[in-house]
């Protein structure tokens, strides 16, 4: 399923000309340097998707995704690394194929979307581990509980007006008060994002 | 010392009859109250500990079983009727039939679920589906089916005790106390038992 969703992820890529040569070796580093080629201030898109998965002893584990969020993003063109996101997630919107899984992440046995409805995400900092790849350290806040939490960003898409990463992490879920289910369900949340911004 | 008796059961089967009884009844129990508590993260431990128990059940009933055919069991009281005896070999034969297929209808209702939530025993072995096709109509006719022995099995369970009580306290007979680990009144029983001590 997730290679599917790979495929289909990149089937959608049109790469920009410096998205390519940024692709490239060989090029000299300011040619290469996409991520300071798309400096400025986005707006996460709606059209962004998170998807998330949950091991499971012997199975194929829970595969959701997310529907409702939004959040903000600074890319500093002259140091990468003074870069920052803002993000906040609005679990309630939880997809997770069967109803009652669905019902269950937002009971407060998960979630508790009742007395949490948003799960925020605020970066502390920004390092680059690539030509067109960040990671992305930050403080993440989920029930009432936060916690460190980090992201690696890689650039698929840049044009004049928007730009696109594929962001992947991983959560440990205990520490934020979910750990419902452990061990029959894996502690670790994988995150795979695809986060579509429009210059603000 | 541990096979059944003359008149009275031995110590293995009367161990067997009590945890068996015991466990039965905490399921019948927690399988009530698990599917109406509110909190669910409560009610998913509860229906973990609830499917671990169950297959321990399903255990111990089929070495019950086994140890009924090795070691037999002792003969009807004399002083019971040909319909006590009847009655009672019935209920006690639908108990024993009830601590298979309720732990087995829950396996199936487990396996049949679209949740496909694995069964960990006691959280540290995984106990692999029966192998049936998930589907919304299979998890339905298994729950329900599940529901009707269990409820069915509380009826038994009612029955089988109520008859031991009052043979006990009211007829003052050695029913209950030959699965109990007491000496029986009958003097003749106490002859097998000093027997086999000796």
């Amino acid at each position: 399923m997730t290679g599917e969703y790979i495929r289909k992820a990149r089937s959608l890529v049109k790469p920009s000309f410096l998205g390519a040569l940024a692709l490239l070796g060989g090029l000299s580093p300011a040619a290469a340097d996409a991520l300071a080629q798309g400096a400025g201030s986005y707006r996460i898109a709606p059209n962004s998707s998170i998807r998330f998965h949950v091991g499971q002893v012997a199975g194929a584990g829970i595969n959701g995704s997310f529907g409702s969020f939004g959040g903000s993003f600074a890319i500093n063109g002259n140091d990468v690394s003074k870069s920052s996101v803002a993000f906040t997630l609005y679990p309630k919107s939880v997809r997770a194929g069967e109803p009652r899984v669905e019902d269950f992440l937002r009971s407060n046995a998960v979630f508790d979307v009742a007395e949490h409805p948003q799960i925020t995400f605020r970066s502390t900092s920004v390092r680059r581990i690539g030509p067109n790849e960040a990671a992305i350290s930050g403080v993440l806040t989920a029930r009432g509980r936060s916690g460190p939490a980090k992201f690696d960003a890689r650039l698929r898409q840049l044009g004049s007006r928007s730009i696109s990463f594929h962001v992947t992490g991983s959560i440990y879920r205990t520490a934020y008060g979910m750990g419902v289910g452990a061990p029959i369900y894996s502690n670790v949340v994988q995150f795979d994002m695809v986060l579509n911004g429009t210059r603000r | 010392m541990s096979r059944n008796r003359d008149v009275s059961f031995g110590l293995t089967a009367i161990l067997l009859h009590w945890t068996i009884a015991a466990l039965f009844l905490g399921e019948l129990v927690l399988g009530f109250w698990m599917t109406r508590v509110k909190d669910m993260a409560l009610q998913f431990e509860l229906i973990q500990w609830h499917k671990s128990f169950g297959l321990l059940v399903l255990v111990l009933a089929v070495l019950r079983i086994l140890w009924r055919i090795v070691a037999g069991r002792p003969p009807a009281l004399p002083t019971l009727s040909r319909l006590e005896r009847a009655s009672a070999a019935t209920v006690q034969a639908l108990l024993l039939a009830a601590t298979i297929l309720v732990p087995l209808a829950g396996w199936a209702l487990v396996s049949a679920s679209t949740l496909r939530i694995p069964t960990l025993l006691f959280g540290q072995v995984l106990i692999p589906h029966l192998p049936l096709i998930p589907s919304g109509h299979a998890e339905a006719f298994w729950s329900r089916g599940h529901a009707l022995l269990a409820y069915g099995s509380a009826v038994l369970v009612l029955a089988h005790t109520a008859a031991a009580l009052g043979h006990h306290f009211l007829l003052r007979d050695d029913v209950l106390r030959r699965i109990l680990p007491l000496p029986t009144r009958d003097p003749l029983a106490r002859v097998g038992d000093y027997g086999e001590q000796r």
